[in-house]
């Protein structure tokens, strides 16, 4: 029992929330929008132990809505990063951080502005993918890790890996995007469009300066709500919901009669207590921007002289990072020779697959990671 | 470790030490782990089958999960020392196509395939009237998965006509390699090409 209480302590202790500020006045951060950003801090966790070389270190990458809170109770990759997991942290550290923009610790519009005193707001700059991987290179640097073993991260945190694999190139022995696009095409900008004007268009929002008020719910809930329904698929939600009818107790003609409405409500209305509409409004402009393909790059040169090692995963239920966007990936990996692995995996879940279908896709991982650290590389390269 | 089959200690021979080779229909990896283990090459694998995939990573063998129908235009002229057709080519859609990107995308290619015209099979269209099943071709009619059916001599007039040249051959029948009446006799023929 009182192992038992011990490692209950232990595992306490190494999922606490921790902190880590940089970029004091005057050496700010300069954002790729070419403004300039400091303090800056980043919330992170971090899980198992970090060896002597510094070798066994991976980071872990969120998507929209994630946060550094990626493993134990309710982690949002639990299922995937745990003693004898998928990213085994008897083997492994893992580290997890909030993105700059986020709302769960690290900077972001709601943090308070130095200058006012006041929450940033509409006032904090636009970020990109860049930033938020050259605000998390600070952290890997302050923690003394020269090399990461792996890099990995699914939807937007798969396109944080790509933007590791491109920025940060020696830094990395592998990576792994997950479900993920080398850029946003038309329709998945329309889909976050759609939830950026919910927002917008709540009289509560107040031009982005809302927070010694009442918070845009109505608006953020319902860009959740067109959030989840992209994160599903046809089939899933045949499965979750049928045409199953709930207790309407509304009085409204227009109420939550089926089920599926029942659930989105409900997923919406609880999004809006843990997180931010401002922050949604800016991690999604971000995701949009985001072209690995920018300045005059081309898919043959994208990848050019990459020693790490590559594993793309789609889920071939996915409609909205539909496969070809990671055979796309591939395809850049191919035309620079990049020691690569592609797999397709049968799901049903959707988008939504990469944090759901965790069998299969911790198998592929722990086996892919058992080669990069045994260095295991095939030959010359 | 599993014991070797002759087919692999043959493509094992034929393949330099570090080359960097590409394996069409890879299978489970089982022939990229030898060449990586015994010749230290720079692997790549393609493959369709989801439990194939799994076995490859699970071995460390690099492997892209698509069809080698399509999947080869994406490289450039020349990218490897080998490409790979083991037991593959009878088995993909239009194999004179497969064969010639798998020329241009490697300096060399090898090629395996079962002698669909070997004796035992001769034996039992000619006597029993039926489409054979031996140890070589051990699928029924209605569940095989080739599509395309060569015997080894068919292959070497193919070759003459696409004005590819034969570096090597290999000839097996019960594990072991045949010096004779290969069309007749061999289970397997292996062949190393190269464009002319």
């Amino acid at each position: 029992m009182e192992a038992t209480k011990l490692t209950q302590n232990q595992i306490l202790e190494e999922t606490a929330l921790k902190h880590f500020t940089f970029a004091n006045p005057p050496k700010e951060l300069t954002l790729e929008s070419g403004e300039k950003l400091g303090p800056i801090t980043l919330a992170y966790e971090t899980y198992g132990t970090l060896n002597k070389q510094k070798s066994n270190a991976i980071l872990v990458l969120h998507a929209l809505s994630g946060d550094a809170h990626a493993a134990g109770n309710d982690g949002w990759w639990s299922n995937l990063i745990g003693e004898g997991k998928g990213l085994d942290t008897n083997k492994y550290f893992v580290i997890s951080s909030n993105v700059l923009g986020g709302c769960k610790g690290s900077t972001g519009p709601s943090s308070t502005n130095p200058k006012t005193g006041k929450p940033f707001g509409t006032d904090f700059p636009i970020i990109s993918i860049g930033d938020i991987v050259n605000a998390q290179k600070r952290l890997i640097d302050h923690l003394g890790i020269q090399k990461l073993l792996a890099v990995i991260g699914g939807s937007m945190g798969g396109m944080q890996v790509l933007q590791w694999m491109i920025s940060y190139p020696d830094n990395i022995c592998s990576a792994i995007p997950i479900a993920t696009a080398m850029k946003h095409t038309p329709q998945q900008i329309a889909f976050n469009e759609v939830g950026r004007q919910a927002i917008l268009a709540d009289p509560d929002w107040k031009g982005g300066h809302y927070y010694d008020s009442a918070v845009p719910a109505k608006g953020l809930a319902v860009a959740r709500m067109i959030g989840h329904v992209t994160y599903m698929s046809d089939t899933s939600m045949a499965e979750k919901f049928g045409r199953r009818t709930r207790a309407n107790n509304s009085n409204s003609k227009f109420g939550a009669d089926f089920e599926v409405e029942g659930y989105l409500r409900y997923r919406g209305d609880n999004f809006v207590k843990r997180f931010d509409a401002n922050s949604y409004l800016y991690i999604t402009k971000a995701i949009d921007n985001f072209n690995i393909l920018n300045g005059n790059k081309n898919l043959a040169s994208i990848f050019k002289n990459l020693a790490a090692k590559v594993l793309v995963i789609a889920f071939k239920s996915d409609w909205l990072y539909p496969v070809y966007q990671s055979q796309e990936i591939v395809k850049a990996c191919k035309l620079a020779s990049v020691d690569a692995s592609y797999c397709e995996i049968n799901s049903t879940y959707g988008h939504d697959a990469f944090l759901l279908e965790t069998e299969q896709e911790a198998y592929l991982i722990g086996n892919f990671l058992n080669t990069v650290s045994n260095g295991h590389h095939g030959g010359t390269h | 470790m599993q014991a070797v089959k002759t087919e692999h200690k043959v493509i094992l021979d034929w393949v330099n030490e570090g080359a960097s080779v590409l394996d069409l229909g890879c299978g489970d990896g089982e022939l990229l782990a030898q060449l990586i283990s015994q010749k230290r090459v720079r692997a790549q694998g393609i493959e369709l089958s989801d439990v194939a995939i799994q076995c490859c990573i699970a071995q460390g063998v690099s492997v892209f999960q698509q069809d080698i129908d399509t999947g080869l235009s994406e490289y450039a002229d020349q990218s490897f020392d080998y490409v790979i057709l083991n037991q593959t080519l009878q088995q993909v859609k239009k194999p004179d196509f497969a064969l010639r990107e798998a020329l241009r995308v490697g300096n060399r290619v090898i090629v395996s395939f079962p002698n669909f015209v070997q004796a035992a099979a001769r034996f039992q269209i000619f006597f029993k009237g039926r489409v054979p099943v031996t140890k070589a071709l051990p699928y029924e009619w209605y569940d095989t998965p080739n599509l395309h059916f060569l015997g080894i001599a068919d292959f070497k007039d193919y070759c003459k006509k696409r004005n590819i040249q034969i570096e090597a051959s290999a000839f097996i029948a019960k594990n072991q390699q045949l010096k004779l009446f290969a069309n007749l006799l061999a289970e397997t023929g292996l062949f190393l090409l190269r464009s002319s």
